[in-house]
């Protein structure tokens, strides 16, 4: 593993199924009834958060929390600081602070990199979110959820259908699917009206479709995107009405889809738009489970990038072996 | 101010001569001239050109003396090789009116390390609504002979028509930023392959060439002479050579920067390649270089735009655009154009001094070097190799794209009116 996670293209296979693997252990651990593993104790984990979201901090802040890590949440968000000396002097603080780890949620694209380059800062950085560029961590629970669900949990996702449907131009977690997904080995077709995919799309790993009915019959997931109602009045689409009848997923077409496929998506979810109410109940949406497996994608995430070469599940006695080899 | 005699340069690259500069003049050019009273620069396999002259310079000040003032761009300048700039009108305040362009003017004056010839503003704080009193800055003492709103496009056509027509009585050219602003709001970089994996907003190539278009054809419309600032797109030059073949009178420019370097720059995610326009393709660069080398581009202008380092120190969006390029214009022409066989020295000297003077109609600047006229001389040591280092720029900015590359062509000398303002790539 690199010393930070910016992007999901940065994963080799064997990267991304070692972090899968090393989730499906800190799942385990949730089963348990003291869900903490001393693994981080004594380390320092920052929630850097730029940008609101609350589902995605507490989900980092747990996830540390379970490896017994110290978490500090700083939320850059409505501070007055001048825009650009902001990230850099915030680095600078958090530092001086002590930081092993900086979980970073940013409106810009490019934000994590620069501060995994800069020199502002020595510990590692996880990418929560930049702009319209990345978001792997949520990739990677959405893989992990895909494998649960379609590939008994283990090795890679090889020949798996996946159709990624919605605003691929402003999302983060398509372009990070996409990297993770094609080097897991699965297919991807990405959906949206063309207005919604990006110029440059062609040298994509993946198909583009303008089309969702023609695709959801032969998928094995379809994940929808959230697509912001404000994008209409951009043009990028006439109404929420045409929108929803034709990229929505309702359950008519859901009735569609294999047997075995799931329904996925990131949300917060807008109910009546891309997925009616129906879609979003139903058995085959993996949704919450998909918060779920955020935990634990993310105690592996950090596992991995601060932990070293331990076992995954450092079992009491090693631990107190370490402990008392730092107070000889 | 006495002699100086410049012995054995190559003349735009020709044969090697000896010219004696006295006072502010050229007073002999030829072979075997004697030295006799004059202090000798032994110049032997040098290439001597006329003052470079550079359209579009952000000198900065007044407002934002932070990045640059008059004093430290025009050394930058100088150490260019640049006997004359261009500068820009979008300061604090806008050059807009005769007191701002005169100030310009007049602070130019007392550097004297080279000509300042004040760019005003077409419309009243650069908001592209109302013509700011453009007779009153041409009939200042600034002289003022090109308008341009740069750093933001004309895009109302009718006020584009209006200015375009307007500035015929003085015989003024409009130099337009073509950025269509609908088509790049939030552009954050070209738009294509890279933008797409990036995730940073798109500068479609159409938004500069959609406004090409329409100003050639209104220029050819109303009989009026235009200019393309910094056109940085294979469609542009497209555009603007099918309109020279039309008759249409239009000249072009294009930055060093877009010669060299392209938006896979973009994936470190650095904002020292953030620039307006940004940086395109290899296949954009490719046909800058042959348009500058067939004349469908007629100049090669430095869009020199300083920025304090805190501007640049930060992310990608939060980075202001422009890039320093006044002291290392002339290296990277060297570079793409010459060391390629793109174009020879009496070429370069066609792009960057004669062509520049005569569209900002300049007296004195991008003359021949030749008996008679005005001592504006840049000499340049085309054997020179070395990585550029921001540390020892003139210029107040560092905020350069080619720190550590290795570049070559070093300017030794410039004399302005006579006057050595560069001695052995040193500020005199
Ligand atoms: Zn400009």
């Amino acid at each position: 593993m690199k010393r930070h996670l910016i992007s999901a293209a940065d994963l080799s296979r064997d990267d991304a199924v070692l972090i899968l693997d090393t989730a499906e252990e800190m799942a385990r651990v949730a089963d348990r009834p003291i869900k903490k593993l001393p693994t981080l104790r004594g380390r320092t984990v920052v929630n850097l958060f730029f940008e609101d979201s609350t589902r995605t901090r507490i989900s980092f802040e747990a996830a540390a929390k379970r490896l017994s890590a110290d978490v500090i949440n700083f939320s850059a968000k409505g501070s007055s600081v001048s825009k650009g000396e902001s990230l850099k002097d915030t680095a600078l603080t958090l530092e001086a602070m002590g930081a092993d780890a900086v979980v970073i949620r940013h409106h810009d694209s490019g934000a994590p990199h620069r501060l995994a380059t800069s020199g502002w800062i020595g510990g590692s950085v996880i990418n929560a979110g930049d702009g319209t560029h990345e978001h792997p961590t949520q990739a990677l629970l959405d893989a992990f959820t895909m494998r649960r669900r379609l590939a008994g949990g283990e090795g890679d996702l090889n020949g798996r259908r996946i159709t990624i449907v919605g605003d691929i131009l402003h999302s983060r977690v398509a372009r990070s699917n996409v990297h993770l997904l094609t080097t897991l080995g699965a297919e991807v077709t990405l959906v949206a009206p063309p207005t919604l995919v990006p110029v440059g799309v062609e040298t994509w790993p993946c198909e583009v479709s303008y089309d969702l009915d023609a695709v959801v019959a032969k998928s094995d997931a379809v994940m929808m995107l959230r697509v912001q109602r404000e994008r209409m009045n951009a043009a990028f689409f006439p109404t929420e009405r045409e929108y929803a009848r034709r990229y929505g997923l309702d359950g008519e077409r859901m009735a569609r889809m294999p047997g075995h496929a799931i329904v996925m998506h990131p949300g917060p979810m807008n109910r009546g738009m891309e997925i009616t109410a129906e879609v979003a109940d139903s058995p085959r949406c993996t949704a919450v489970e998909q918060v779920t497996n955020g935990v634990s994608i993310r105690m592996a995430v950090m596992y991995l990038l601060l932990g070293g070469n331990e076992p995954a599940l450092s079992t009491p006695s090693t631990t107190s072996t370490t402990r008392t080899e730092e107070n000889k | 101010m006495g002699k100086t005699l410049i012995r054995g340069a190559k003349v735009l690259g020709g044969e090697p001569q000896d010219v004696l500069i006295d006072g502010e003049t050229i007073a002999e050019v030829g072979t075997g001239i004697s030295a006799e009273g004059a202090e000798v620069i032994e110049a032997e396999g040098k290439i001597l050109l006329p003052g470079l002259v550079d359209l579009h310079t952000h000198l900065r000040e007044p407002g934002r003396e932070d990045s640059e003032t008059v004093l430290t761009g025009t050394k930058a300048a100088a150490v260019g090789g640049y006997t004359s700039v261009h500068a820009m009108a979008n300061t604090f305040p806008v050059a807009d009116t005769a007191g701002v362009v005169e100030q310009v003017w007049r602070l130019g004056k007392e550097s004297g390390y080279c000509d300042v010839q004040p760019v005003g503003a077409v419309t009243v704080g650069l908001e592209g609504k109302k013509l700011a009193e453009l007779g009153a800055m041409h009939d200042s003492a600034a002289n003022v002979r090109v308008f341009s709103d740069d750093g933001k496009c004309v895009d109302d056509a009718v006020i584009m028509r209006r200015a375009l027509e307007y500035v015929k009585a003085f015989d003024g050219v409009v130099a337009q930023h073509a950025q269509e602003p609908r088509l790049t709001e939030g552009a954050q970089m070209n738009e294509g392959i890279v933008s797409a994996e990036l995730g940073l907003g798109g500068w479609p190539a159409v938004a500069e060439e959609s406004i090409i278009a329409r100003d050639v054809l209104l220029a050819d419309h109303v009989g009026s002479r235009v200019h393309i600032c910094h056109l940085s797109t294979a469609g542009s030059v497209e555009i603007v050579r099918w309109a020279k073949s039309r008759g249409i009178d239009v000249t072009a420019e294009v930055t060093p920067h877009h010669l060299l370097l392209t938006d896979e720059l973009v994936r470190t995610y650095n904002p020292v390649y953030k620039v307006n326009p940004p940086l395109r393709t290899e296949r954009d660069v490719m046909a800058l270089r042959e348009a500058l080398a067939d004349g469908t581009i007629d100049v090669v202008a430095t869009d020199h735009a300083p920025h304090p380092h805190e501007d640049k120190d930060c992310e990608w969006g939060a980075a202001a655009m422009g890039m320093v390029g006044l002291e290392t214009a002339l290296s990277v022409i060297q570079h793409t154009m010459v060391d390629t066989g793109l174009i020879d020295w009496a070429q370069v000297a066609d792009r960057m001094s004669f062509r520049p003077a005569a569209i900002g109609r300049l007296e004195g600047h991008g003359r021949p070097v030749s008996v008679g006229e005005p001592a504006n001389l840049t000499l340049v040591d085309s054997a020179y190799r070395g990585a550029v280092d921001p540390a020892g720029f003139a210029s107040r900015s560092r905020n350069t794209p080619y720190e550590g590359r290795e570049l070559p062509g070093r300017v030794t000398h410039t004399f302005l009116r006579g006057r050595a303002t560069v001695v052995d790539g040193k500020l005199a």
